[in-house]
């Protein structure tokens, strides 16, 4: 289990601004300033972060990332899991009292509220990604007196690691434990969850220049960007 | 006529409890409910989303004025269902199977209702048999599809090809959106349309609609 205090993963209010598409050096509307501070006052109150983190080995992280056979043919994680000098698999939710918060303010027409505090728990999930990066990097840095290894968290459904992967993740971690459950089609309940694989070392080993072919439908390239810029 | 302006300028900036009295005002001074709603309410939407489409306003902006329109509709639907008239067109929306995340789609939903359409909303996590079934059900002109991840888009895909094997391609066309979604993609797999944001989806949907009409 590792700790996620709720101050740590509040957004910055520039960050979920950015995230409602409010331009740079744009100052937001009295109204929409606001909207915000209820929102973050309702993300104290309604969220129970909880994390789970489990060491795997290579050959059975190669397993769990088989999946059921329905990958890209060529994916990032394929080429560097197996250089990697740990891995961890990681789920992580907001709780299931924030996403039923989001649902209650739309199904109520208070759809202004309900995608501001959507935008918060988002950014907050992401963040949560964080946090387990440096905590395991700690860790790594501690047991191996080794020098700044990076951790970085890879998720089924993106860069060609296909969401049916989930099966075998959940099946190995049981996110069950801290309420995040499956459903058919391989999506987590609460929605405000994120899971993968925390893949740790040398930094060289996340950065890659290839172009897959589903890079070309990729609008966000943070996996290409994160390697870049944590190891400068 | 200077209420439905008012109308339109208390919508616009977003005003929920200013807009009812306005629109009530309009009514006691004769003004038919249908062009209340389309020069009053429909037209400040329409304000609403071109300084959303020039970034003049963001998001949460556009929202507090949808609610508001929602609150101006809540006085008129009565009056637009007694009187017999219809909306802009039906629209079928929703997030495709293997996609939980729905806030993309819900606020197209919500400029859409806004602009004047019916909309049925599937939610998320939708097969395309589904999609399909439902706008032929509902008699809609378009479906509208959301995904956010990559490894669930080829079911938009499914949809345009289902629609074309049932020969409903010329009846019932399609707009994709969703983070990964491009124009090239719209292309590539014979969507009829794509919206980067709410506001183009809008645009986009009107268009389609227009043309099945």
């Amino acid at each position: 289990m590792i700790d996620f205090p709720l101050p740590r993963l509040q957004p910055q209010e520039a960050a979920v601004y950015a995230a409602l598409g409010l331009k740079s050096g744009s100052r937001p509307s009295s109204r929409s300033s606001a909207l915000l501070q209820r929102a973050l006052e309702l993300f104290q109150t309604c969220s129970e972060p909880l994390g789970l983190c489990a060491a795997i080995a290579s050959d059975e992280f190669a397993d769990v990332f088989s999946g059921q056979g329905r990958n890209a043919p060529v994916t990032p994680l394929k080429k560097i899991f197996p250089r990697a000098d740990s891995l961890h698999l990681f789920a992580f939710t907001m709780g299931a009292r924030i996403s039923e918060e989001i649902k209650r303010l739309f199904a109520s027409d208070d759809f202004a509220l309900g995608s501001v505090l959507d935008a918060v728990a988002s950014l907050a999930a992401d963040q949560a990604g964080r946090v387990a990066e440096e905590w395991i990097e700690r860790q790594d840095t501690e047991q191996k007196n080794s020098s700044l290894p990076r951790a970085f968290l890879y998720s089924p459904g993106y860069c060609g690691w296909h969401i049916s992967a989930q099966e075998k993740l959940f099946a190995r971690l049981r996110p069950e434990k801290i309420g995040i459950t499956l459903n058919e089609s391989f999506l987590m309940s609460p929605l405000k969850s994120i899971s993968g694989v925390l893949v740790t070392g040398p930094a060289e080993i996340h950065q890659f220049s290839e172009v897959y072919p589903f890079c070309a439908h990729c609008k966000s390239p943070a996996c290409r960007e994160r390697g870049m810029a944590r190891s400068a | 006529m200077k209420i439905l302006k008012q109308i339109a300028q208390c919508l616009e900036s977003g005003d929920e409890a200013g807009v009812p009295p306005l629109v009530r005002q309009a009514l006691a001074e004769g003004i038919v409910p249908k062009n209340i709603l389309d020069d009053g309410l429909i037209a400040g939407m329409n304000t609403v989303g071109e300084k959303f489409r020039v970034h003049e306003i963001f998001l949460p902006d556009v929202l507090l004025a949808a609610k508001a329109m929602y609150a101006g509709m809540d006085v008129l639907k009565p009056l637009l269902l007694s009187a017999g008239v219809s909306s802009r067109g039906r629209v079928v929306i929703g997030s495709v199977q293997g996609d939980l995340h729905d806030i993309g789609k819900n606020l197209v939903g919500i400029m859409l209702k806004g602009a004047g359409f019916e909309v049925i909303d599937l939610g998320n996590d939708v097969a395309a048999e589904k999609f399909v079934a439902a706008a032929k059900s509902n008699d809609a002109s378009v479906i509208g599809m959301s995904a956010l991840l990559t490894t669930t888009m080829p079911v938009m895909k499914e949809v345009v090809d289902l629609l074309k094997k049932e020969s409903l391609s010329g009846k019932i066309k399609t707009i994709i959106g969703g983070a990964p979604v491009s124009q090239n993609y719209a292309g590539e797999i014979g969507a009829d349309a794509y919206g980067y944001d709410c506001a183009q989806a809008v645009a986009g949907v009107k268009k389609l609609a227009a043309a099945v009409q």
